[in-house]
């Protein structure tokens, strides 16, 4: 043997955990949902899937190699998670060309200038979408029907998300009872039989992938079950003051991002809080913002914004939201 | 549903390779080097000069102050010389070099095997034959057991524990004396109860031990009033003081207080064997329990050594070094310390020496923190070891005090949990050691 001995200091031993690893237990959950797209929406989920992931994967190889020439870290998994999340935040139908934009905006504006994997203040998936709502809303809000596993992509026959029938309805002074018979039942809406972004639309998929992530460890339950269920209190007393104007929780929970933007977007490690009190507060913040856009606010739905505001406020509640340190409270029983 | 305690803490494997290995005697060396420190606290003094001829048992070197321990000839024979001796950190120390002749021991000592169950002596002759015996924290921390028997006026100890997790995967050495000496423990526990002036104690051990449990239950109630046995949820890091008086008590110790400060003491089942044998066979503490394992080893086992031997008569019963070792631990994988050399003597505080292979003695590349948190989550003490990692490697000292990085007590938790393989303990002990400088010197001025 040599007798050079590693002197490094303890702990010795470390755990089998990888970022590479957690990265892909995210894609591994994200697979119910990307079924469920393909089903309902057809060739159109995985030309905008792989369109997205192949962008965000090769703007982050390009920045790195020629622009930052730092060591190459796309395997690591964070751009493959973007690229995934960022598709299922799109229409199915959406043009190749705007899949592109939406990628560079998420990878290079939202995620290297800052300094890449850690440093990104904002969720970049939802950078890139937000931008591409503002900078192409009839693009954005041209959602397909669900026609099943057809061959239907640019053509697909386009309808309106339950969220914006119930929005333009009420706008028009319609009641909301009859708006109600307009869309998708609560079953088929947890199955995903509606028009929609193509990951958010299966509730039954996210869950699935929820249960995964929890059993991994990869997530706790604070930030989607605050989100949830402040969602669901905010709407029960909505509904309960106004019956006639106001959804039920229950449609408000199925209908639109909530269910994928809880589970998939507002736990993304490097935007979220990093004690448990203050995932729980995010959550909240998450969930308000969300109720407020979607009742009052201009756009049917309001969950990206909900994060992007609340991925704002995460510095601050790092610094001033601290856990209760061991032996802070000095308990003799 | 078994006790634990409640924030933070980590599975790593156990790898307890030789739990089920009987403790083996090793041979006496030719030569033995016994350093005058092997406790916390001030270094003894030489008692004897080269030349002189020492038996088993006798006094080489005379405790100095309150916090400090006497240190024992391991063997009988001759002083070479007294020199500086690298120990197990590498840090150069005072030590006895002894060229051993025979196993002539002290006639005062009783060697028979007999277990003496009634205790004689009254409570301070207790302390004061601790003190004597050089008795110390055989956990690893090697704090002089006469200071923690000696309860200070205006505190009381309302619960003795005994510890008997073992949380450190691969070692066993704790675990195998309990459940060879089992009984000599408990008499040893009711020694301490004594001096303590307390009823009863208990006994924590982990379910990953289960004979050694069933056994030492057995031996309690047969005829040990008092002394009860708690089964344990396995969790590092459940030996660590503060959280095993939490599992045990529910009880937290304040930041920067000790274990007294909520009425609890907290003794290692290897202590309360030493303490046996320093009280009932006037045996001072010159050797204890090693395990030395590894999964290349050929023959890991538990061995009982003289203090003294060099570590590679150690590894050399079990084997030998494997081909393509990395790295030697003295102590746990979680909190021992790497050695740099195999020449260096067992001491005290020494419960197992890990001869890791090659492969597994080098670090994960570092990336970027992803802020998963799970270092957070993984602290028993609810720090933020992310937060305190950045603040030490920017130099931000004040606010790393803020955020009671001294309150650390270097687990290792943080760092064996994070998936970015960042070197979160590494970079909280500078912190922490600058931290705790600066409060020494603002005390000062």
């Amino acid at each position: 043997m040599s007798n050079l001995l590693n002197v490094s200091p303890s702990p010795h031993v470390h755990g089998k955990e990888s970022t590479q690893k957690l990265m892909l237990n995210v894609v591994i959950a994200l697979i119910p949902a990307f079924i469920t797209s393909v089903f309902y929406f057809g060739i159109g989920a995985i030309i905008v899937t792989a369109t997205s992931v192949a962008s965000c994967l090769i703007f982050e190889y390009l920045i790195q190699r020629y622009i930052l020439k730092k060591p190459l870290s796309i395997t690591d998994g964070s751009a493959l998670v973007t690229g995934i999340l960022l598709a299922f935040n799109l229409p199915s139908n959406i043009p190749v060309v705007i899949v592109i934009i939406g990628s560079f905006i998420s990878i290079a504006v939202a995620k290297m200038t800052f300094g890449g994997l850690g440093n990104n203040p904002f969720n970049p998936a939802l950078v890139g979408r937000v931008f591409m709502l503002i900078s192409f809303p009839v693009q954005m809000t041209s959602w397909p029907v669900p026609k099943g596993l057809g061959t239907g992509y640019l053509d697909a026959v386009t309808g309106a998300t339950p969220l914006a029938v119930i929005k333009e309805g009420i706008k028009n002074g319609e009641p909301l009872s009859k708006l109600m018979q307009m869309i998708p039942t609560p079953s088929q809406m947890f199955l995903g039989d509606m028009g929609g972004s193509m990951g958010e639309v299966a509730a039954v998929a996210l869950l699935i992938g929820f249960i995964y992530l929890l059993y991994k460890k990869v997530i706790t339950w604070h930030i989607p079950v605050a989100i949830v269920a402040t969602i669901a209190v905010f709407t029960t007393i909505l509904w309960l003051v106004n019956p006639e104007k106001n959804a039920d929780p229950m449609f408000h929970i199925l209908a639109g991002g909530v269910l994928l933007g809880a589970i998939f977007m507002a736990t993304d490690y490097v935007t979220s809080p990093m004690v448990p009190r203050a995932m729980l507060i995010y959550g909240c913040g998450i969930g308000i913002i969300t109720v407020i856009i979607r009742v009052y606010g201009a756009y049917p739905e309001g969950v990206s914004f909900a994060i992007l505001i609340m991925n704002a406020f995460v510095p601050l509640m790092n610094a001033y939201i601290k856990p209760k340190r061991f032996g802070e409270e000095v308990k003799n029983g | 549903m078994l006790k634990t305690f409640r924030i933070g803490g980590v599975h790593p494997p156990e790898n307890k390779l030789t739990a089920g290995i009987p403790i083996e005697y090793l041979p006496v060396p030719p030569n033995v080097v016994i350093p005058l420190s092997q406790h916390i606290g001030t270094p003894a003094i030489p008692a004897v000069n080269k030349g002189d001829h020492v038996k088993v048992g006798q006094v080489i070197g005379t405790g100095k102050g309150f916090v400090s321990a006497n240190i024992h000839s391991s063997v009988s024979g001759k002083v070479s010389k007294i020199d500086l001796a690298p120990d197990s950190g590498g840090f150069k120390q005072n030590a006895v070099y002894i060229d051993v002749e025979g196993d002539e021991w002290l006639d005062t000592i009783d060697r028979s095997r007999e277990i003496k169950r009634e205790i004689s002596l009254s409570r301070e002759e207790i302390v004061k034959r601790c003190l004597e015996s050089g008795i110390v924290g055989l956990g690893g921390a090697t704090f002089p057991s006469h200071v923690k028997l000696t309860v200070p006026s205006g505190k009381k100890c309302e619960v003795l524990i005994i510890n008997g997790v073992e949380c450190e995967p691969y070692l066993t050495s704790d675990h195998r004396l309990m459940l060879e000496k089992g009984e000599e423990i408990l008499v040893g526990v009711s020694i301490l109860m004594k001096a303590l002036n307390v009823s009863g104690a208990m006994i924590g051990i982990e379910n990953n031990k289960p004979d050694a449990i069933a056994r030492m239950t057995e031996l309690a109630a047969a005829s040990f009033k008092g002394i009860t046995v708690h089964p344990l949820k396995v969790k590092y890091p459940q030996g660590a003081e503060k959280q095993l008086i939490k599992a045990l008590t529910g009880r937290e110790v304040p930041s920067g207080k000790l274990p007294l400060d909520v009425g609890a003491v907290v003794h290692n089942v290897g202590t309360a064997f030493a303490v046996y044998e320093a009280v009932q066979k006037n045996k001072p503490l010159f050797e204890r329990v090693v395990t030395v394992t590894g999964k290349k080893v050929s023959k890991p086992g538990n061995y009982m050594v003289r203090t003294g031997t060099p570590l590679i008569k150690l590894i050399e019963a079990a084997g030998g070094i494997p081909e393509n070792t990395g790295k030697i631990i003295n102590g746990g994988p979680m909190m021992g310390k790497a050695v740099s050399n195999t020449d260096v003597p067992v001491v005290k505080g020494m419960s197992g020496v890990i001869l890791i292979p090659a492969e597994e003695s080098v670090r994960k590349e570092i990336e970027p923190c992803i802020r998963c948190a799970k270092c957070v989550s993984a602290c028993p003490l609810s720090l933020e070891p992310y937060l305190l990692m950045t603040l030490s490697e920017k130099s931000m000292f004040e606010r790393a005090e803020k955020e009671r990085i001294t309150d650390c007590m270097e687990c290792g938790s943080c760092s064996f949990t994070c998936p970015a393989g960042r070197p979160l303990l590494d970079y909280i002990r500078l912190g922490k050691s600058t931290v705790i400088r600066m409060a020494r010197e603002r005390n000062l001025k």
